[in-house]
């Protein structure tokens, strides 16, 4: 099958992968688009990486399929469409940053003239024009972080893929590394990134996919995530006056912290469900003293989807 | 307690590293047997030293001394062109001197013509020159030589024990008159079987005894700086080895930094990746032995120059056998300490039975068939036949044969092995 440029530019449909006893991926897909930013969530162990892995053809896929722009791809089949950037800075120390790029670029099927100017634009991009002459072993952290990145785009890849993009770096670097990606989509590169960084994901990503056991759990906008979700988007807290009667047991929908003194609940409406929720509290007994209403924040979403337990 | 604490960290952190246990207890052990099994077979008194016999006097007294090489039990003598059986013309010098060079055997004795009419005794007539015997030898192996000299001495004076006696009597006579017709009858009666045992008396070997010289057949112009060749070979080849797994091993780090993944995912793929870093490590070890044998040439006379051919013929492919075998060390490891332990262990033993630490040709023939299992016998055979034994390029034939194949083994087995790093 041929490219298909009009096609969408990611296609994955009922992924399933097993590893002896483990089902890394139990029937999941995902979808990316021309110049969208997708953060693909899930506790450690979920199936980001396995997913991340076949997409890049690094894992044969059991049953599935993976489509870029309209042709269905096996693991063997080359990917020219697709940009990895490893979690690991995956570059040679003792090289330059440029030495670095020119090599990378060769092996990714740069040459000639086409090599010099993509050199040039990804230190550009990256931020290490100035240190392009230096050993890398002496760059911080977050410019190792960018030269990863930029490493793998330097086949103009219309599709990357970041496994934790931002880790271990400074926030500083992690803006920088923020708008390098913003700069990508507005070129109509489709990006798919894993963190752990939930609030970055819910600044920075257009979709958000939530992958648990090898299944996606939930994926849309923020919007839609939080409207989906069981909270129904608000929690009302209540700090009482005096601790919970021990005699009053907490009725179903309420939560009471350890000391007994803070009461939450989720609100489906933000001024009648609210006045119904301080008039169960005051008619069994309890005195608000101070009250706050938030909105169902990413974090809310994901343990609701994903459970509080430990996944290690 | 704090010296406790340090004690209980060390002891768990070895009990848990397989690697460090055996490097620690393993190594010392393997390394005392081999090398307790190298020369305890060295001292082994079945051992017999290979010789070539050339008869040219073709007297009596040359053909008992023959005959009684032949009977010593610590020489293995060949006399006849024919390997096996005895069959065949007899060795002349030429011949003999072939199978010296060859390598078949270390020593070849040529009992020249006039040895039997000479005698044993100095003569102190300086227009007499007494025919000496030539043991022409491969000073690579400086023992046989010197047993064989000895056993000549031996065979010399119990082989043919009238000779010299009536030889002693003449001495006497012409330095002290001739005897008594008393003495003469008692004489007589002795060589007939009939007197008393002469008791044995210690002789300069110098001035009574068979006049014996030495000739290095192999390199006569060159002297003993050719042996520099061998060491240049031995630690050469052993170090090569080293080097190539140690820059194998880069094939871990990447793994461990994750540039592997996207070095097998880029064009090159992992048969692209392999071919590079063999190439490299080829390249490394052709460097590393020029440079090894240049700093021989220039400081301790080892003759490169004169021997470029073969010396780039043996060199390539021990290069590429090394190189393929760095890569089998480090594909077949799991980390960075498990490469170099088990890179000490492998070398070091491949190195010492091999010849790299001690010569091959001064072991046992068990061993040195053993140690043909080895990669380092056979680059080292080229090496010496390159240099010690300056044979025709086309005569390193099978070692170039073997280190190919190796080559080939090498690669397609960690080929195989890096299966592992790709699609799962």
């Amino acid at each position: 099958m041929t490219t298909d440029q009009h096609a969408v530019p990611l296609l994955v449909r009922d992924a399933r992968k097993r590893f002896g006893d483990v089902e890394a991926l139990a029937g999941a897909s995902i979808e990316v688009r021309r110049g969208e930013l997708v953060g693909l969530l899930g506790p450690n162990g979920a199936g980001k990486t396995t997913m991340i892995r076949a997409i890049a053809g690094r894992v044969a896929l059991d049953s599935g399929s993976i489509q870029l722009f309209g042709r269905t791809v096996t693991a063997r089949d080359p990917r020219r469409e697709i940009g990895v950037v490893p979690q690991e800075l995956a570059i040679y120390g003792l090289l330059t940053a440029r030495e670095n790029l020119e090599a990378f670029g060769v092996l990714y099927g740069v040459r000639g003239a086409d090599l010099r100017v993509r050199v040039d634009w990804a230190l550009e991009w990256s931020d290490l024009k100035d240190r392009a002459q230096e050993s890398v072993k002496r760059f911080s952290g977050g410019m190792k972080r960018r030269l990863n990145i930029a490493i793998g785009l330097m086949h103009s890849p219309a599709i990357v893929l970041l496994d934790e993009p931002t880790v271990g770096v400074d926030p500083q670097s992690r803006e920088r590394i923020y708008e390098m990606l913003a700069s990508l989509q507005a070129s109509g590169v489709g990006v798919v990134l894993t963190t752990h960084h939930l609030e970055e994901a819910e600044r920075r990503c257009e979709r958000i996919v939530i992958i648990d056991h090898g299944r996606i759990v939930a994926a849309g906008t923020l919007g839609e995530l939080l409207a989906a979700a069981r909270s129904g988007g608000r929690t009302l807290t209540m700090v009482l006056d005096v601790p919970w009667p021990a005699a009053a047991d907490v009725p179903d929908g309420f939560s009471l912290s350890a000391d007994r003194l803070t009461v939450t609940a989720a609100v489906e409406d933000g001024g009648r469900d609210v006045a119904a929720r301080i008039d169960t509290v005051t008619r069994l007994g309890a005195r608000v003293q101070d009250l706050s209403l938030a909105g169902a924040s990413l974090q809310d979403v994901f343990i609701g989807l994903t459970g509080r337990e430990l996944r290690e | 307690m704090i010296l406790l604490t340090f004690l209980r960290i060390h002891w768990i952190g070895m009990k848990r590293d397989r690697v460090v246990q055996a490097l620690t207890f393993l190594l010392p052990i393997m390394f005392f047997s081999i090398f307790a099994t190298v020369f305890s077979n060295q001292a082994d008194p079945t051992r017999k030293v290979r010789v070539a016999v050339v008869d040219e006097d073709q007297t009596a007294y040359s053909q008992q001394l023959m005959k009684a090489l032949m009977a010593e039990g610590s020489l293995d003598v060949r006399v006849t062109a024919a390997k096996e059986g005895g069959n065949g013309a007899m060795l002349d010098r030429a011949a003999a001197e072939a199978l010296v060079r060859d390598g078949d055997v270390p020593v070849a004795v040529v009992l020249p013509k006039g040895i039997g009419t000479a005698g044993m005794f100095p003569t102190s007539d300086p227009s007499q020159v007494r025919p000496k015997v030539l043991l022409l030898a491969d000073v690579s192996d400086p023992v046989a030589p010197q047993v064989v000299s000895g056993m000549l001495q031996k065979v010399a004076f119990t082989a043919a024990p009238q000779t010299m006696a009536v030889e002693g009597m003449t001495m006497f006579e012409k330095y002290t008159g001739p005897m008594t017709e008393a003495q003469r009858q008692m004489i007589d009666a002795w060589k007939r079987g009939e007197g008393p045992t002469i008791p044995s008396g210690s002789t300069s070997e110098s001035a009574v005894g068979l006049p014996v010289e030495v000739v290095n057949v192999m390199q006569p112009d060159q002297g003993d700086t050719s042996m520099v060749s061998f060491y240049a070979a031995g630690i050469g080849v052993m170090f090569l080895l080293f080097s190539c797994s140690g820059a194998g091993g880069t094939l871990l780090d990447e793994e461990e930094s994750g540039t592997l993944d996207r070095l097998i995912g880029s064009r090159a793929g992992m048969g692209g990746v392999l071919f590079g870093k063999w190439v490299f490590l080829m390249l490394m070890g052709i460097s590393q032995l020029t440079v090894m044998f240049s700093w021989g040439q220039l400081v301790f006379g080892l003759p490169l120059t004169s021997h470029l051919p073969g010396f780039v013929v043996v060199t390539l492919f021990t290069a590429a056998a090394a190189a393929s075998f760095g890569l089998v060390l480090a594909t077949v490891s799991r980390s960075r300490a498990q490469l170099s332990g088990l890179s000490t262990i492998v070398i070091l033993a491949m190195s010492a039975v091999g010849g790299s630490m001690f010569p091959r040709f001064l072991m046992s023939d068990t061993m040195q068939q053993f140690g043909l299992i080895t990669f380092n016998a056979w680059a080292l055979d080229g090496y010496l036949k390159v240099f010690w034994r300056e044979v025709p390029l086309w005569e390193l034939w099978p070692q170039v044969a073997v280190l190919a194949g190796l080559t080939g083994v090498f690669l397609t087995t960690s080929r195989w092995l890096a299966r592992r790093w790709e699609t799962t």
